[in-house]
């Protein structure tokens, strides 16, 4: 278990105040000018130190994806920091806290990153149903201006640094990083192909690195008590504490700070309030977020939280998003309701994306009833089999990723339906 | 997508934005650099919908066009693209039920069911008058608060259940209601009490669960 001394997010739940004088008595703001003057690659060597990897689901390592940046410009082009504020896979509810109750960590990463990349400027993409929060974060990048803790010679360091608030207006797709700068353009938010990556061509065709809120507001603690302090947390390269957001079948959901690899029964347990009627009642988990594969009982009871962990097990941390099941869930509507989640999501620029989301949720809500034949679930299989890998970006995969999972686990249940419904049928 | 083709109300004639939406309008303008107006045309979009009654008209489209100076198509393209512009009038008070995974199992579904019950309306229907229609839409991101609905685009309403959410639709009507939790917790903290950082959870007077 971590101890409270060794938790970033001190007020993540929001008892204290989120201003500027609040969070600097809780350390935020504290010291950035002496960080800043100890260099622009000491600070990336510090993230590279501590082992974080991404904290938005797809968890490249952080101080790597920084050292892509061009450390000069040679065309006059200059460098962005977008940060990925748009959080909207189902389960994951943990930049909403730290916006609303932390927003100074964040604006003060924002100004460290921003500095070790050479970005003299920084967009937030929020999502616009975070109508409130992204108020509140407004409020603190105000505060921070009137402060001089950020625009001209941000604290004092001599580096100017300006940072804006973009809402988004509802679109999951705008979570991936290339629809998000379309949309940041201006333009409808559909992904763009990669190569060129944003390092090289980014927001308005300049170089570009988006992370995720968390992956940036972690930074000043990272660089203020040392990467290796960092790296001391969990297993070897899964390192770091990380927000769950532990949601479903749980007697208390709650939001909580965690160190990386930590029994999944654990935290569902100390920190869930357990399964609803105990853990022997629980049928299965969805462990980050509604992309990730779900997990049977049998695997909950032993998995780690980490990434190579949860990859072992054909599922993956994602965004760190608990989903429990117990033993009263129609898992297979479960599902289904996921698959029309990335069906309506879909932005519908690549053919098998924008069709085979559709047909995955319409044969999934057959089989609910199990109005289908047995071999429309291998049909389901080969489906998610043609998606994958043939759109622009990963929407196409994840839409089939839950379906597999369900099918891996949980097939009987699904033949089980079938044939009872056919049985009525001949009845 | 939202693409507006219902027919049976006004579009209106002309639309200017007020002169305090003016200054708005050129403070989003100034967040991007020169010649990159059309970065704004979200933010500009969401100001007309506030100030036309929670909906953009095709005339309001066409102003933005000529303010960032993009053909109209373009404008069109991003307000039909995006859920939250609402292209057609949707109610004084637009309920956004969260229906995906983590809600449901919360039970959603019953909440949904209790709130068609007592307005005497189904997902997608405006009540006769006018005071509210009911959605369902994806994931709002606050699952540890399940099941939650959105009003008019803002404000949260959490830990709803069949029971407690018809209450809430009434303080809305009368203009009384409180976001947030509707079970009394505090935030996303669990409900039994705090399981962590207990020394701050003293010093605020919070409930700590050990």
């Amino acid at each position: 278990m971590l101890a409270d001394k060794d938790r970033i997010f001190t007020n993540i739940y929001g008892w204290d105040w989120p201003g500027l004088k609040a969070a600097q008595a809780r350390g935020v703001w504290n010291g950035t000018k002496d960080i800043m003057a100890k260099g622009q690659d000491w600070i990336i060597e510090e993230v590279k130190t501590s082992g974080l990897r991404g904290r938005g689901g797809a968890g490249f390592p952080t101080g790597m994806k920084w050292s892509f940046m061009p450390k000069e410009s040679k065309d006059g082009r200059p460098n962005y920091l977008v940060i990925n504020a748009d959080e909207s896979e189902p389960g994951t509810c943990k930049d909403r806290d730290i916006i609303r109750h932390e927003p100074h960590r964040l604006i003060e990463g924002a100004l460290l990153a921003s500095y070790a990349m050479r970005a003299h400027a920084c967009y937030i993409y929020i999502r616009g149903e975070f109508m409130r929060e992204a108020e509140a974060l407004q409020n603190a990048i105000d505060e921070a201006y009137e402060a001089k803790l950020v625009g001209k010679n941000a604290c004092g360091s001599g580096w100017d640094f300006d940072i804006y608030v973009h809402r988004g207006a509802g679109a999951y797709i705008c979570g991936e990083e290339t629809a998000l700068l379309n949309s940041l353009e201006g333009k409808k938010g559909m992904p763009r192909n990669k190569p060129p990556f944003p390092a090289g061509a980014g927001l308005y065709a300049c170089p570009t690195t988006v992370n995720n809120v968390e992956t940036i507001a972690v930074v000043p603690e990272i660089v203020k008590r040392g990467g290796s302090w960092f790296a001391g947390f969990g297993r070897e390269k899964n390192s770091g504490t990380k927000l769950f957001c532990i949601s479903g079948h749980v007697n208390t959901p709650c939001n909580v700070e965690e160190a990386m690899s930590v029994p999944l029964k654990e935290i569902i347990e100390k920190h869930g309030g357990g399964v609803r009627g105990g853990w022997d009642n629980l049928l299965a988990v969805i462990p980050g977020g509604s992309s990730t594969r779900l997990l049977p009982k049998e695997i909950c009871d032993t998995v780690l939280m980490d990434f190579d962990a949860l990859r072992e097990q054909n599922s993956g941390l994602g965004t760190a998003a608990i989903i429990v099941m117990d033993k009263s869930t129609d898992i297979v509507y479960a599902i289904a309701r996921l698959a029309r989640f990335y069906w309506h999501e879909s932005c519908g620029q690549c053919t098998p994306c924008r069709e085979g989301t559709g047909w995955l949720y319409r044969i999934m809500q057959r089989m609910v009833r199990g109005e289908a034949r047995l071999d429309e679930i291998d049909m389901l299989l080969d489906i998610g089999h043609q998606m994958e890998g043939h759109a622009i970006c990963a929407h196409a995969d994840a839409s089939a990723w839950p379906i597999q999972g369900l099918i891996n686990h949980f097939r009987p249940e699904l033949e089980r339906r079938i044939k009872e419904y056919r049985s009525k049928l001949v009845a | 997508m939202s693409v507006a083709v219902k027919k049976d109300f006004e579009q209106p004639k002309e639309f200017a934005f007020s002169k305090e939406n003016m200054a708005k309008v050129e403070m989003h303008i100034s967040k991007y650099p020169k010649g990159r107006q059309a970065s704004a045309v979200m933010a500009l979009l969401t100001l007309a919908q506030e100030q036309h009654d929670g909906w953009i008209p095709e005339v309001a489209m066409e102003e933005i066009a000529r303010i960032l100076d993009m053909p109209r198509v373009k404008v069109f393209e991003v307000a039909t693209f995006y859920t939250m512009y609402n292209l057609v009038p949707k109610g004084r008070h637009h309920i956004q039920f969260c229906t995906t995974t983590p809600c449901w199992l919360a039970g959603s579904g019953e909440v949904v069911r209790a709130c068609e019950k007592h307005l005497g309306i189904h997902l997608g229907e405006t009540t006769p008058d006018g005071e509210f229609h009911l959605s369902d839409v994806e994931c709002l991101g606050a699952c540890v608060n399940a099941p939650v609905f959105q009003h008019n685009g803002d404000d949260f309403y959490e830990d709803l259940t069949a029971e407690n959410v018809v209450k809430v639709l009434d303080d809305i009507k009368a203009g009384k209601a409180k976001p947030g939790s509707q079970t009394g917790r505090v935030t996303s903290m669990s409900i039994k009490g705090t399981t962590t950082l207990h020394e701050q959870a003293k010093k605020a007077g919070v409930k700590d669960a050990g």
